[in-house]
């Protein structure tokens, strides 16, 4: 049971073999055996977790069951919940419990989930290791002195070692789907807008997206058609979003007539050469599919990450105003003055990597340099939506490595900033497109889980589900798991 | 490039500490340096990109639709008295 697909409890729990309260006792009692080893949930409430498997348990008693009924899924520390604490891994946030729930928590409550805790990520998001969190790193399952990958890292190691059979994660530039690759599971980055924001704690408002980290992409689809929707009290929410039959797109069984473009830009020599070669094997089995493989060309795919450590750490910079000390937050012993109050409370609570980011947003956006910067940034932005808005004139969908290597270890690039943004390399373009992204696991490099990235056009979930379905189904990449937590919390 | 750290902490209104502004200084540096390269990209008519599919801002109807929620919602100030904010004094 414990690596069983959210599915397969979904029939478990249907057909009555189990009951949601075994469930969560499963999963509360992996948690305590193996979260010392990964540090991936910084916050667990496991009376408040059976009350609620007991409430869904005499709920479908009643009523019968809702869309995720009974089914445990864990959320990023980054989610608004009116239950216990919600820190963003950071120390400016110690004490903070929110007044209200994320909008996708109370949808996730609404279809029946059970809330299982908060997982551990780099502080406000903003990393891609999980090492700047202030409640310290969390670790690879695969290989517990590497890093999970960020800043979902948490979410990530908390699915693939089976802690929960399902995660919430938000994807800035890469947040849910680098992790998925590197922990060997399967995540979506839905197209911008797709999913309500409102009460997830804003890193980068126009890249922001929640969405699902899961064993399989049927479960991520599931997942997703329950936090999708219009939220009026999110301006970036879009309201007129094409609506898609999640679990539909999951029945995909071979690429037949499928036109997939392989960007050269993503193939490059910098990259590990085994990450390499195993996403090439993955892309000739989708040959064996039925697909047909399209050389496309990106080109300006070389500045993405340029322009997003402008955009991103410019929103950061505005968003992250907010936290004076007055209304909620750190405050700092004996302030002088205001000013002193100001400072000093955001010295004090903020990480050195969150400071990073501040400072530099503040530089780009600051008086004489922001055409230079920001505006230019916003431009090269446009150019490098056009470069994929001309390429889905010829193909379907784009397949690129998730990762340009595999999980690395703890420490190994905490010492120079650029060299940690540049591991986000594949993902930052598909947020500043504002498009869905994809990663699934396809192989091992170095032993450690490789991620085949698909992109799909804005809107068109649908294809890349698809695809990766398909794929799926003709591998058994998915089903494998990191044999250290095997041992079991509970039957088998 | 040079960045007067000190200043843009002061922007941010971080205080930090000579340690600090040692370090960062050539981080911020390094990052800006690499962000440099967007000068290579002739941008000449193109629009800039502030939110991925170009939506405009909604307007909703100006109703109130919360209720009053003061103790909960100042249940995580630092600092409250009487339903007011503390802070430290501003005007002499």
């Amino acid at each position: 049971m414990p690596f069983s697909s959210l599915s397969d409890i979904q029939n478990r729990l249907n057909s009555g073999q189990t009951t949601a309260v075994e469930v969560a006792q499963l999963y509360l009692d992996r948690i305590l055996a193996f979260n010392d080893k990964l540090n991936a949930f910084v916050h667990l409430d496991a009376a408040d977790v059976l009350a609620q498997a007991e409430a869904s348990d005499a709920y479908r008693a009643k009523h019968g069951a809702r869309a995720l009924e009974g089914l445990p899924i864990a959320v990023k520390d980054i989610f608004c919940t009116q239950d216990g604490p919600t820190r963003c891994c950071s120390n400016i946030l110690e004490d903070f419990h929110a007044p209200y729930d994320a909008h996708v928590i109370s949808q996730l409550k609404e279809a029946g989930a059970i809330l299982v805790g908060k997982t551990n990520m780099d502080e406000f998001a903003m990393g891609s290791s999980n090492e700047t969190s202030a409640f310290g790193p969390c670790c690879n399952p695969w290989d517990t002195d590497r890093i999970p990958g960020g800043s979902s890292g948490g979410s990530a190691a908390a699915v693939a070692a089976a802690l929960t059979p399902a995660a919430l994660g938000t994807d800035t530039g890469g947040s849910i789907r680098q992790p998925a690759a590197l922990t060997g599971i399967t995540g979506l980055k839905p197209t911008y807008g797709r999913v309500s924001r409102r009460g997830i704690i804003a890193f980068a408002s126009s890249l922001d997206q929640a969405g699902p980290m899961t064993r399989n992409v049927k479960d991520t689809a599931m997942i997703t058609a329950a936090i999708v929707g219009h939220d009026a009290a999110d301006a970036t929410s879009v309201a007129d979003a094409p609506i898609i039959d999640w679990l539909a797109a999951c029945e995909a069984q071979d690429m037949k007539g499928l036109k997939i473009g392989k960007p050269k830009e993503y193939f490059i020599d910098g990259m590990d050469a085994e990450v390499r070669q195993t996403v090439e094997d993955a892309l000739k089995k989708c040959q064996d599919l039925g697909a047909e493989i399209i050389d496309i060309s990106l080109p300006h795919t070389e500045y993405a990450v340029a322009a997003y450590y402008v955009i991103a750490p410019s929103e950061a910079s505005a968003n992250l105003s907010r936290y004076d000390s007055v209304r909620f937050g750190h405050r700092c012993d004996n302030p002088e003055d205001l000013l002193d109050m100001y400072t000093r409370s955001r010295d004090e609570g903020f990480g050195s990597e969150v400071k990073r980011r501040i400072l530099t947003g503040a530089f780009t956006l600051s008086s004489g340099y922001y055409d230079a910067y920001y505006l230019k940034a916003q431009k090269v932005r446009t150019l490098i939506q056009q470069d994929f808005i001309q390429a889905f004139e010829q193909v379907d969908v784009i397949a690129t490595p998730t990762s340009p290597i595999s999980a690395f270890k703890l420490g190994e690039k905490t010492d120079d900033p650029l060299t940690m943004y540049l591991s986000d390399i594949y993902t930052i373009a598909v947020n500043l497109a504002g498009l869905p992204g994809l990663s699934q696991p396809c192989g091992f490099a170095q032993n450690l889980p490789v991620g085949l990235q698909w992109i799909g056009p804005a809107w068109r979930e649908e294809t890349i589900i698809s695809a990766a379905s398909a794929y799926e189904f003709a591998t058994d990449w998915s089903t494998q798991h990191p044999a250290e937590f095997n041992a079991n919390g509970g039957e088998s | 490039m040079d960045i007067d750290v000190k200043k843009v902490a002061m922007l941010s209104r971080i205080r930090l500490t000579d340690d600090e502004a040692t370090e960062l200084g050539p981080q911020l540096a390094n990052i800006i340096g690499y962000v440099e390269q967007l000068s290579e990209v002739n941008t000449d008519g193109v629009e800039p990109t502030a939110h991925p599919h170009d939506a405009a801002m909604p307007l909703r109807a100006n109703i109130v639709t919360n209720v009053n929620r003061r103790e909960e919602l100042q249940a995580s100030s630092p600092k409250i008295e009487s339903g007011l904010y503390v802070v430290p004094k501003v005007i002499e």
